[in-house]
């Protein structure tokens, strides 16, 4: 151990096995504090078993993930998963819960006041671009798939985790609400101080938002640097993403 | 006679009657939601259990409740001539629903909004209290729905064991080859049914917020 913080999420030659099936196999990762880190692959590529090795909903057959230091198995998980939000493209609103509700969930499960809970339900919905009158009076069911997805990551934010997990939040909407979507992101990435991962087989969309991009291939890291790398690079991991530019 | 002179010649016997009926169900059903609810939600904990819980409560539903109401007769403790035999056979009967029902209520969760929950930190007895029973709640109604109407027109069989309700009336008409006598049974023992169905399904409905299923 030295004496340099440890890293907010670190994947140590982490493989991940269902039977015969190794879906990620041999994966190691850092992820640095307040940046965004993209992982980018094609489906089945072993992206949405990364993340969900982070935040211990899987646990990994060998290897160890650490955050900020500590193995995810000696970790609480209900505590480990407070510290980190969780957006996923199907969203998975609580449908019997009304907008403010489901924001306002993690912040009433982690005990704070009523007021509290409201002033920071309303604060969030701001900031993803809803307002909170009439918006949060909503149940999900009566929202279109944009307005979905911006609660989906306002609940994420709400407790104000340091840490946040986006298995392609935007991959459901349509091309012109994912770009406003992106760039909304973005606006409100900078005004928080997020250490984030983010997966998609977008390769714009990798990109756009990525300060570091690691590309997986059967359940293991192929490349990683940075967006300006990528775009310069001739690797044979990164040529299909770039055809895709084209 | 007439139904209606029959009405009036048994007025106070059917009022009392008809709350013994209503009394040998409601505890029965109360009882076997006791049960079977945790029962429900301890299989979808437990998958392993799911062939035993079910395969026995199946088995009950099984038994002819003829039979069942005369198995229970000679029985110590639960058994013997009187309510609590019936009691325990409708009990009995009332479980399948209420355990399958919750079962699959909550089985039936979406994927992802249970994903949702895990990953925000939810404990499982939260996740049981906020999201599942909640989501569940239309599907349990509905188990707890049809083992109530059952078991109205099956307490009737009770009174062959002593245990009373509007069946006496039932059998006695039966006995006597008095359609009249089995009538003032079998027409409010329908009823009870039908208000029974149409008042919980009232209840199913309030229980929904948002939109749960279809």
């Amino acid at each position: 151990m030295t004496d340099e913080p440890a890293a907010p999420i670190l994947l140590e030659e982490v493989t991940y096995r269902v039977g015969e099936t190794a879906l990620v196999s041999g994966l190691s990762l850092k992820v640095e504090a307040a940046q965004t880190l993209v992982l980018l692959g094609r489906s089945g590529s072993g992206k949405t078993t990364a993340l969900r090795l982070m935040n211990g909903l899987l646990r990994p057959t060998k290897g160890r993930v650490l955050v900020e230091g500590r193995s995810t198995e000696e970790w609480d998980p209900i505590q480990l998963r407070r510290k980190i939000g969780y957006v996923i493209q199907e969203v998975g609103l609580f449908p019997h819960f009304t907008v403010s509700e489901n924001v306002g969930l993690v912040p009433m499960l982690e005990g704070w006041s009523e007021p509290d809970v409201r002033r920071r339900t309303d604060e969030l919905l701001t900031k993803v671009g809803l307002d909170a009158e009439p918006i949060g009076a909503r149940y999900p069911h009566q929202l279109s798939g944009g307005q979905r997805q911006r609660v989906g990551v306002a609940r994420a934010l709400a407790a104000d985790p340091p840490f946040l997990l986006m298995d392609e939040p935007f991959g459901a909407l349509d091309p012109i609400t994912r770009a406003e979507i992106q760039r909304e992101f973005l606006t409100i990435r900078g005004s928080l101080s997020k250490t984030i991962v983010f997966v998609t087989h977008d390769v714009r969309e990798g990109l756009l938002l990525a300060d570091r991009l690691g590309v997986l291939e059967r359940g293991r890291l192929v490349w990683s640097g940075t967006p300006e790398q990528f775009r310069r690079s001739g690797d044979a991991a990164a040529a299909p993403f770039l055809e895709c530019l084209s | 006679m007439n139904l209606f002179g029959y009405l009036q010649q048994y007025q106070t016997q059917l009022a009392g009657r008809t709350l013994e009926h209503l009394w040998l169900v409601a505890l029965s059903i109360g009882i076997a939601a006791l049960i079977g609810i945790p029962a429900g939600v301890l299989l979808t904990r437990r998958p392993a259990l799911k062939r035993w819980v079910l395969g026995v409560a199946n088995t009950a539903q099984t038994i002819p409740s003829l039979a069942l109401f005369g198995f229970l007769i000679p029985l110590p403790w639960i058994g013997g001539v009187g309510p609590r035999s019936a009691i325990v056979a409708l009990v009995l009967y009332a479980l399948l629903p209420i355990i399958r029902n919750t079962y699959t209520g909550i089985v039936g969760v979406d994927r992802s909004v249970r994903q949702a929950a895990e990953a925000m930190g939810m404990t499982d007895w939260q996740l049981l209290r906020l999201v599942e029973m909640p989501l569940a709640a239309r599907t349990i109604m509905a188990g707890l729905r049809v083992a109530t109407v059952s078991g109205i027109g099956i307490a009737t069989i009770a009174a062959l064991i002593g245990a009373g309700g509007l069946g006496e009336f039932i059998f006695r008409g039966i006995q006597s080859v008095n359609t009249g006598l089995l009538l003032l049974g079998a027409v409010p023992a329908a009823l009870m049914a039908l208000a029974a169905d149409f008042g919980l399904g009232l209840i199913e409905k309030r229980l929904v917020r948002g939109q749960v299923g279809s």
